[in-house]
């Protein structure tokens, strides 16, 4: 280790100096309660802003470097990743700040697990070896095993720990068996050895078994089908915005690090069986979370299936085996997240501690109660079914040229059929809302400031990078 | 300033819509005044891009164009010529009369309403201008939006079935048409070296497809515009949203809406894939005519004035898909023209029947008889607008089907004198829809007590009438004035497709 490293590190260094200085005020400062989420807003937003403003700084790209022995990479893509789990962070910061009260979990250990989850994030986005990818992931899952269950007192939450904990825990045991597989037949734990002898490896059967199990265990932790059974119990009990949390950049965090590995292994002809797999698991996750929607009565539900379609959607760019398959995950899943921290931001917003406003059928009327939380939930509702000129749109247009690109038209259709289908439900939302009669007139109480801004920072990405996609996916083709 | 002339336009309801929003929800006509003011500021404007319009210049003039998304290369482009010219007039020329026709009939959440309303306009002027797929796309789908809350929030009874059925009908064909357009960018890719989605690389790229893709992506756009038309057998969603639709909701849904699929047709669909136009265009024309019988002969049983005019509907735009699947410039001359009249005619019968439905609560053909002297305004502009649209010669209707049925005559596509005799039975079969429910409605006893207390229309209502009946009967008296816009158009337009089918240019 050298010096400089920690000048490359300083992103990592804000947050888990951050998470230091949160447990030592959090046991001797008197109000640590109006102070840490505060402080936890501005160390992501600084962090976040800083890795965005070093993004060009690459180490490591060209595989001799990377800091720490070459355990990191520095700057590129790693960084705009840091910098969309920072920024989301701060936005759920604010979204939590009244939320937990509300519910009366207002501990201060939430936001100290909160960063160190984030931080957990960077650590997988951020990998250059296998360890890396792991230690990330189970820092990150560990923290969400314990907000899932933070509401102690309420049985559904205790249920989605427990459930999560479980599967999550046999997920990673897949996982380490595919490490340990794919360590053994690389013969090193650097990712770069992986992708420089991917020629020969293909023709490893341990190998290709090692990356399915790595695939298991992924599939998993993006709530992909057919390992998505948690998805909806977990969102469904877990606090409002700790689903937000999980659903939005807990899924980023497993995206980078299949995008670490899965093109590196893609991207050799002979390897085709992994396009196909992961297109049939596309189509699959696609399918059955549109469907399944349908049928849902808990708004919490329908989001977990509603982003398991999503999933899906991503999967098309993994399958299409090319760069701007990969460029359009990486803008989905910004696009994704702003949307889905909007609607679960809403929800939370109305949300009380009886559990108010968590079944699709509390919505109705909301226009004529609150007819800017109705119209904000409908421009979020319009962009996560796809609907131009909203941020979704592009994302989905973005993943379907890299199908038809890659000649896989089959994928972009599936992908059709399924938005048509999710347009239903996320509509159903919308008719409540607008076209019902309020049940009862009572009028929505106060609101959260804070809440209603990170909404509002929401809604204008959402808009931003639905009007000039542009700008976000040309940065994304230089880092690549 | 000329250059962004199309620009300003779109901008118009754009920022009006904005502008509606920072409005105070309860200043009720403050808010209509903005909405009705914005709509005659774009018909002024798109006056004036009339004024400047070239008719003689038969390609895209007034182009607008900017670089949007880099490594797409997808632009910001419009631009217009003499088939998009007529339908943007129409577009901002009803636009106005539908909002004063709703500051009566809509009451509950007026500046939502303007809102959405000012978005369409946004949508509809989009659509007609676009000159890029991409954007033409996004406003091709953005226009759902403001349509689906217009049925939903102010609809009938039924609405929320309608808008839904309205919503996922257009968007399953319209997102066929995406896969589509992005397939084409890529072939793009071989011959020009990037991707790329401007409407005009599109028709040179278009024409070199190899026969089978080419045929797979002319069915994916033309049935997402055939859906849009409707086109029989793709026209059920249309009575239902027509019927629940908010009086405003149906002049702009016949007026304007419908008109954006066999827009689509005629600017996509066979420029892009002259081979594969030619291949179908007996089948197309086929269902067209399936559509006119059909579309009349359900007509003539509705109880329903609205449910009615929206099958009325269906049996029209099957004449004007014939006539531009004819491949003649007469054909496509009728086309475009009836595209108007059909936008002017039945916008028209949807604002009266919206007038005695405010009054009476009803639509119901039975519920009527004998107004003709309680109300002789109103039967007057009744029976000029119900002739209009059964096509009287000396009125608009009989011009644009006139065109369309000389065209499908000599069509060498069509190869068959049948088409345009089936069809022509269809007039029969208006004049005995349309005139049997006038005579039910207007003339004999009167039925109902109700009815006594009828009142005429009011100063209003006469001069929103009587401006389209003012067209209604221009457009039949000198058509020439209206057909000289697309003339040139028209005339290079079926050159150019013939050519490319290597039929012989008559």
């Amino acid at each position: 280790m050298e010096l400089k490293d920690l000048y490359y590190s300083i992103p990592l260094i804000i947050i888990a100096a951050g998470i230091l200085l949160e447990l030592v005020i959090e046991m001797f400062v008197s109000n640590a309660k109006k102070i840490l989420p505060i402080l936890t807003f501005f160390i992501l937003l600084i962090a976040g802003y800083y890795s965005l403003f070093t993004i060009n700084q690459k180490i490591g790209i060209d595989g001799i470097n990377g800091i720490f022995n070459g355990m990191m990479n520095i700057g590129g893509r790693a960084h705009l990743f840091y910098f969309l789990f920072n920024f989301g962070g701060a936005l759920l910061v604010l979204i939590s700040l009244n939320y937990i009260r509300k519910i009366e979990i207002d501990l201060g250990e939430y936001y100290i697990l909160l960063l160190s989850s984030i931080l957990g994030m960077m650590f997988i986005a951020g990998a250059r070896s296998l360890v890396m990818i792991f230690i990330g992931l189970e820092q990150m899952s560990i923290c969400f095993y314990i907000l899932a269950g933070f509401r102690r007192k309420n049985m559904l939450s205790n249920e989605a720990s427990l459930k999560y904990f479980l599967l999550g825990s046999f997920a990673t045991g897949f996982l380490v068996y595919g490490l340990a597989l794919i360590f053994g037949s690389v013969g090193s734990l650097m990712l770069f050895d992986l992708y420089s002898n991917a020629l020969q490896l293909a023709k490893n059967p341990l190998f290709l078994i090692g990356i399915l199990l790595f695939l298991v265990g992924f599939t998993f932790k993006i709530a992909a089908f057919p390992f998505h059974l948690w998805a909806p119990d977990v969102y469904e009990g877990a606090p409002t915005s700790v689903s937000a949390f999980m659903a939005t950049l807990g899924k980023a965090a497993a995206f980078s690090a299949l995008l670490l590995i899965m093109p590196g292994v893609t991207s050799i002809g002979a390897n085709n069986v992994f396009l196909q797999i992961l297109g049939v698991i596309s189509v699959l996750s696609m399918m059955y979370g549109s469907i399944v929607a349908i049928v849902q009565s808990d708004f919490k539900r329908m989001l977990a299936y509603s982003s398991i379609a999503h999933a899906g959607y991503m999967i098309i760019g993994l399958a299409s085996g090319n760069v701007n398959g990969t460029s359009g995950i990486i803008f989905y899943l910004t696009a994704y997240t702003f949307m889905n921290i909007g609607a679960f931001g809403i929800i939370a917003l109305l949300e009380n501690s009886e559990g108010s406003f968590l079944k699709i059928e509390n919505y109705r009327g909301l226009a004529s109660r609150s007819p800017m939380l109705a119209g904000l939930m409908a421009v979020f509702l319009f962009a996560l079914s796809g609907l131009p000129p909203f941020a979704g749109f592009f994302g989905k247009y973005y993943i379907f040229y890299a199908a038809i690109q890659s000649n896989q038209v089959w994928l972009a259709l599936f992908g059709v059929l399924s938005s048509v289908i999710s347009v239903y439900f996320y509509l159903r939302v919308i008719v409540l809302m607008y076209f019902s009669e309020p049940a009862d007139d009572a009028p929505i109480g106060e609101l959260s400031q804070s809440g209603l801004m990170a909404i509002g920072a929401a809604l204008v990405l959402v808009i931003a990078l639905g009007v000039m996609p542009g700008s976000l996916i040309e940065l994304i083709n230089l880092l690549n | 300033m000329e250059n962004h002339l199309l620009s300003i336009l779109l901008a118009i309801p754009l920022v009006g819509a904005a502008l509606i929003l920072f409005l105070p929800k309860d200043k009720e006509s403050l808010i209509r005044w903005t909405g009705f003011v914005v709509t005659i500021v774009a018909f002024l404007v798109s006056l004036f891009v009339l004024y400047k319009f070239k008719p003689a210049f038969p390609l895209f003039q007034m182009i607008d164009q900017m670089l949007w998304i880099n490594t797409l290369h997808t632009y910001y482009a419009v631009g217009i010529d003499g088939i998009s010219l007529p339908l943007v007039i129409l577009t901002t020329f009803l636009m106005p009369l539908t909002m004063i026709s709703s500051w009566k009939s809509i009451k509950k959440k007026v500046r939502e309403f303007t809102f959405f309303m000012l978005l369409l306009e946004v949508g509809m002027i989009g659509v007609f201008i676009s000159l890029d797929m991409f954007l033409f796309y996004i406003f091709w789908e953005f226009m759902l939006i403001p349509m689906y809350f217009i049925i939903g929030i102010w609809g009938g009874e039924q609405r929320i079935y309608a808008s839904l059925k309205f919503f996922i009908y257009t968007m399953a064909g319209s997102l066929l048409m995406l896969v589509a357009i992005i397939f084409i960018g890529f072939y793009a890719t071989e011959k020009l070296g990037y991707f790329t989605t401007l409407v005009t690389h599109f028709y040179t790229i278009g024409p070199e497809l190899p026969v089978t893709i080419s045929r797979w992506l002319f069915l994916a756009f033309t049935i997402s515009f055939a859906i849009k038309v409707p086109l029989f057998p793709f026209h059920t969603w249309l009575p239902d949203a027509h019927v629940q639709a908010p009086t405003a909701g149906s002049v702009i849904l016949a007026g304007v809406l419908l008109k954006m699929g066999t827009y689509g047709m005629i600017r996509f669909s066979i420029p892009i894939f002259p081979e594969s136009a030619k291949y179908f265009a007996p089948y197309v024309s086929a269902l067209a005519v399936i559509g006119i019988i059909y579309g009349a002969l359900v007509a003539m049983v509705q109880k329903d004035m609205k449910k009615l005019v929206a099958y009325s509907s269906v049996a029209h735009l099957g004449f004007v898909v014939l006539g531009i699947f004819s491949f003649t410039v007469e054909g496509m001359q009728g086309a475009v023209l009836q595209m108007v009249n059909h936008g002017l005619s039945t916008g028209a019968l949807f604002l009266l029947v919206g007038i005695v439905y405010e009054r009476t609560h009803t639509r119901e053909i039975s519920e009527y008889g004998g107004i003709a002297k309680i109300t002789p305004v109103f039967s007057t502009l009744f029976l000029i607008v119900c002739l209009s649209s059964i096509g009287l010669p000396g009125l608009n209707g009989f011009i644009g089907e006139f065109l369309i049925l000389l065209g499908a005559f000599q069509s060498a596509v069509l190869g068959s004198w049948a088409f345009s005799i089936i069809a022509s039975s269809g007039v029969i079969f208006a004049a005995v829809y349309l005139l049997w429910m006038y005579q039910r409605v207007v003339f004999g006893p009167v039925k109902n007590e109700k009815l006594l207390k009828l009142k005429d229309v009011t100063v209003l209502e006469f001069s929103i009438i009587s401006i389209i009946v003012l067209f209604i009967v221009w457009i039949g008296v000198y058509p020439t004035t209206f057909l000289n816009w697309s003339d040139a158009t028209v005339t290079n337009y079926i050159m150019k497709s013939l050519r490319q089918i290597g039929g012989i240019v008559n």
